[in-house]
């Protein structure tokens, strides 16, 4: 059942241009500083400080600059974005644009996941809206030299486009494959210039901080992990849907909100994420604790974990770009060893060779995917030792 | 004199090009920093990555998709290392140093990385190392023994899982041996903007293909082989004719004669251990007469054969635009080179007019032994067996050609690369390096310094030049410029200039009398030439030529598939580095300098075959039949 109400949400309570308008009377400068104070990090799941990225892109000097709005969306269970896109699309077009103004951009991108195709013209509805309220193009609000203009572009439903670097490799016709860091995009971004990739929330957050002030956030959440928190939760509860909560709240705290108790496990982060076990739910939602980007799978007590783990791998072996050998390869052999624990076949050796696989994996892939994919693999296989070791050809 | 042609025709990802300066947008600067690498601290520019920074100080970091001539890719994450402060392991390939840093390179997870990588790309990698060319030449192989790999952890496959494409006269590709590090793909799309490779699918499916997964032989690649020079392990290799070479060897009713181009001669000798830069020409005449080839000519004959040729024709087309007026195509385009003409075809067709009609001088000489020399030593051609020792893989194509059978049969059977003449040496048990030195075989044993040139870029220009200004301003070259080196076309910069004005002309020489019948049109011009070498700088030639711009006033150029030219050819010694193809060029002229004659008219085999047998002179009748071909144009479409 769909229990998303956006009505309560903050979102809900904020109006679209009226932060952005209060922040285009500020400097650029003011404006870092203010999402500084703010404490807020990255929506889409990493939590890189959103102030240091804008920072460091204002800090480079080029006439060209870009701000993209990743809306590749793609980590499974996750779908909050779209309900940020369907309902507060203008928000986060404020939000881009307090971006660009910030760091001195003059255009703007949406990369819109291939799955949300038909989101595309409600967008450019709303883009040619702006365009005749003055909120986009030449001298926006009025504002003598502030051009800043957003156009759509779709992904075509790789994974590993949500990856800034393949994102902008994607952007610029080529096969969406992350690139090597440094240098980083805030320095070589879109075609060579300085760009911010944010995500569709983390731009949402913004003109709400603006309106309602940077203490307002900085005081919700835990010190490290500021502010409100959308939350994609799907799996074995009574209340699916998205969710607004404040970070730093406990995993058995937001089990209770969504009829989720007696879980024994929650997927946090999607399949890149980690599985946290019932003995661990006291643990909290935070950047420092447990990160998401907002996905949260509650995991029944009847479920199989090592169908659980099967069906990520599966997923990542499906979405690896390919470029990297652990990645590449890595994937494929913790997939076959989850077919070998099913039949009884793995040994306890090549268990723990496969874990230590992870462990590289982790280390030595070239980006986010590789480094993440193992993790459900390895919380699994360690958390959930017994009732994944000892089956036998039969027991299937 | 060199210049920038200002124009990007990369196609490559901004992201994945060579850039004159380190990792795009870290350029290297004047900034110093410290890093300290296993307790060793050193002083480096800021940009430098890890990895130059360890090789300064003599610290070993292994690398398989990194490559000198190449863009940096970060790929196959082999040369990872632990940078204190990151929770990850960094690539030493792509990391450049922008501040101070502390990096370790053989930690427990470095070591455990670098072997699980390899033991995950050995349960990929299908077959077996003795029965691989790359046998000991293996860059996988020797990590494998490096990282002490005494099992297959992961596995290894049983069966395999592609079909090898053998369509190509030139290549042979076997996917089953890729370890996916895409240096092939870089050489083709960046170094030399040819870009029949790219990688399909995702994970790993992934997979380098050409466009639609067709047979190479049907698609746009060159030949020009610089893919093997640059592949790791045993995937791409030259389609080697050894056994067909060696059965005519043993058939003793076949005369096999086989002509060697200096190129091979400069580089064969790192097949055997030695270090780049040690020419074995003399060594080797002894050693294939030790295999059993009957006769062992010079490819410096008709190096200068094809320098008379392809000079009278541009004197003919020189005559014609400025004495009769008539439309002709300008600039003259070198032919030389299989790898470009075939680029020509594929990429330029329109500019098919352009190109020399003169054969290369292997199809000279093919042409030439199954003809004059027949008749000479009272041979049928059809028992004569032409073998052409190249450093190329697209000779493999361009003797293939249909039209190549000017003489009444195929001018030239087979071309060998270095590699597998080195092969067919070492299977003779010969070792190469300790032979004796011995001479070429008479009547095309004379060759000059000019001949020995064509190997390194700028070359045939150079050797050009020297003819020209002799025939045409009746002067000595060494008047012009010191001991005959024409400097300003030598080097490796990618293209180059060089403007000669023709102050004063002399009388027209007997070879040429009944051509032209004098130079006075000539006097007070200036000749304009250019040499450019891999093909990424003939693009920029050809978009120049194009836009009309200084390339379209030119009068020759000399095109190189090759980066470096042919010393660098598809078909040299593995590996291939700057370094190394600058050794070899040494080697080269050299040999060139040792020369009594330097100057392709001057040669005396080459002017009794003007007397004796192509009595009508450079480009008349007999020379045309034999010494000329015609182009196809291909165009970029594939069906």
């Amino acid at each position: 059942m769909r229990t998303t109400d956006t009505s309560k949400m903050t979102f809900s309570r904020v109006s679209p241009g009226e932060g952005l308008k209060k922040a285009l009377k500020m400097t650029p400068e003011e404006i870092i500083d203010l999402i500084t104070a703010s404490g807020l990090k990255g929506r889409g799941g990493a939590g890189f400080p959103t102030d240091l990225k804008w920072k460091l892109a204002a800090a480079v000097k080029d006439d060209l600059k870009y701000v993209v709005c990743n809306a590749d969306e793609g980590e499974p269970g996750t779908f909050k974005d779209r309900v940020i896109l369907t309902d507060f699309a203008d928000l986060m077009f404020d939000g881009m644009t307090i971006g660009a103004r910030a760091i001195g951009a003059c255009k703007g991108i949406i990369y819109l996941r291939g799955e949300y195709a038909y989101l595309r013209s409600f967008l450019k509805g709303k883009l040619a809206e702006r365009r005749n309220d003055g909120l986009l193009g030449k001298n926006v609000l009025g504002i003598a030299g502030f051009d800043f203009d957003v156009e759509i572009r779709m992904g075509a439903g790789a994974y590993i486009c949500g990856e800034e670097t393949a994102l902008i490799e994607s952007l610029e016709g080529q096969r969406g494959e992350p690139r090597n860091r440094p240098p980083f995009p805030v320095n070589t971004g879109f075609m060579g210039h300085p760009t911010i990739v944010n995500n569709v929330e983390t731009f949402t957050w913004v003109p709400c901080i603006v309106t309602k002030g940077a203490k307002w956030f900085f005081d919700i959440g835990t010190e490290r992990s500021t502010g409100l928190k959308m939350f994609s939760v799907s799996g074995d509860c009574g209340k699916h849907g998205v969710f607004e909560f404040p970070m730093g709240i406990t995993i058995q705290e937001l089990l209770e909100k969504v009829d989720g108790t007696g879980a024994k496990a929650v997927q946090a982060g999607g399949a890149s994420g980690r599985c946290i076990p019932a003995c661990s739910f006291g643990r909290t939602i935070a950047f420092e604790d447990v990160p998401t980007g907002g996905s949260i799978i509650v995991i029944g007590p009847d479920r199989d974990m090592l169908k659980v783990a099967e069906n990520f791998m599966e997923f990542f072996l499906d979405e690896s770009c390919g470029q990297c050998t652990p990645c590449r390869e890595g994937n494929a052999k913790l997939l076959e060893g989850i077919k070998l624990l099913q039949q009884g076949r793995c040994s306890m050796k090549y268990l723990r060779e496969l874990c230590k696989l992870g462990e590289t994996m982790q280390l030595a892939s070239k980006c986010g995917l590789g480094q993440s994919s193992p993790n459900a693999f390895l919380s699994i296989v360690t958390k959930f030792k017994d009732e994944i070791m000892g089956r036998t050809e039969t027991a299937l | 004199m060199s210049i920038e042609l200002n124009k990007n025709t990369s196609r490559s990802p901004l992201s994945q090009r060579i850039q004159p300066m380190g990792i795009p947008g870290l350029e290297i600067t004047d900034k110093l920093v410290t890093v300290t690498i296993d307790d060793k601290e050193v002083t480096v520019p800021s940009g430098t990555t890890i990895l130059e920074v360890a090789k300064q100080i003599g610290i070993r970091i292994p690398t398989l998709c990194y490559h000198e001539d190449l863009c940096v890719a970060g790929v196959c994450r082999i040369c990872v290392v632990e940078v204190e402060g990151q929770r990850t392991l960094q690539t030493a390939c792509a990391y450049p140093v922008t501040e101070p840093i502390t990096v370790r390179t053989h930690t427990r997870k470095v070591r455990q990385a670098r072997r699980h990588i390899l033991d995950l790309m050995l349960s990929k990698h299908y077959g077996e190392c003795y029965a691989c060319f790359r046998n000991n030449n293996c860059e996988l192989q020797a990590l494998a023994k490096e990282y002490g790999v005494d099992f297959f952890r992961f596995g290894h496959p049983e069966k395999p899982r592609f079909k090898v494409d053998r369509s190509s006269h030139s290549l042979v590709r076997d996917m089953d041996k890729c370890i996916l590090c895409r240096r092939c793909i870089r050489t083709c799309i960046d170094l030399q903007e040819v870009g029949v490779l790219e990688v399909d699918k995702r994970s790993d499916q992934s997979k380098v293909i050409t466009f639609g997964d067709k047979p190479l032989g049907e698609v746009v690649c060159i030949n020009c082989g610089q893919c093997i020079n640059r592949c790791p392990t045993g995937a791409l290799r030259a389609n080697d004719p050894t056994e067909e070479v060696w059965a005519a060897i043993d058939d003793p009713t076949k005369h096999v004669v086989i002509q060697t181009a200096p190129s091979p001669r400069a580089g064969i000798g790192e097949c055997f251990g030695l270090e780049p830069g040690h020419p074995l020409t003399f060594e080797l005449n002894t050693a294939l007469r030790e295999c059993g080839f009957d006769k062992i000519f010079d490819t410096n004959f008709s190096a200068d054969l094809t320098i008379i040729e392809e000079g009278t024709e541009l004197l003919l087309r020189l005559h014609k635009a400025l004495v009769e007026k008539k439309a002709v195509a300008l600039p003259q385009f070198t032919s030389c080179s299989p790898g470009w003409v075939k680029y020509l075809e594929h990429f330029y067709p329109e500019y098919i007019p352009n190109l020399s009609s003169a054969k290369s001088p292997q199809q000279m000489f093919g042409a030439v032994i199954k003809t004059y020399y027949a008749q000479l030593n009272k041979i049928d051609p059809k028992d004569i067996v032409t073998v052409a020792l190249m450093p190329c893989s697209a000779k493999k194509f361009e003797c293939n050609r249909p039209e190549m059978c000017d003489s009444g049969w195929k001018d030239v059977d087979y071309g060998l690369t270095t590699r597998e003449m080195a092969q067919m040496i070492s299977e003779a048990g010969i070792d190469l390096p300790a032979m004796p030195k011995s001479d070429f075989d008479d009547p095309f044993g004379t060759a000059t310094g000019s001949g020995v040139i064509f190997g390194a870029t700028g070359g045939v220009m150079e050797a050009a030049l020297r003819t020209v200004i002799e025939l045409v301003c009746g002067i000595k070259v060494e008047d012009l410029f010191e001991h005959a080196d024409i400097i300003p076309v030598r080097g490796f910069e990618g293209i180059r200039f060089l403007e000669l004005p023709i102050k004063k002309v002399g009388p027209v020489p007997d070879l040429l009398k009944n051509l032209i019948p004098d130079w006075k049109w000539l006097e007070g011009a200036t000749l304009k030439v250019a040499a450019a070498h891999g093909t990424a700088n003939a693009k920029l030639v050809m978009e120049d030529i194009k836009a009309g711009g200084r390339c379209s006033e030119c009068h020759f150029i000399e095109f190189m598939a090759c980066p470096g030219g042919c010393l660098g050819g598809g078909g040299q010694p593995i590996p291939t580095s700057p370094s190394i193809r600058a050794a070899r060029a040494k080697a080269i002229y050299s040999e060139d300098a040792s020369y009594e004659i330097r100057k392709s008219h001057e040669n005396p085999a080459v002017v009794k075959l003007y007397t004796e047998f192509l009595t009508d002179g450079p480009c008349g009748h007999i020379s045309h039949k034999l010494l000329h071909t015609g182009y196809t144009p291909r165009g970029k479409y594939i069906v």
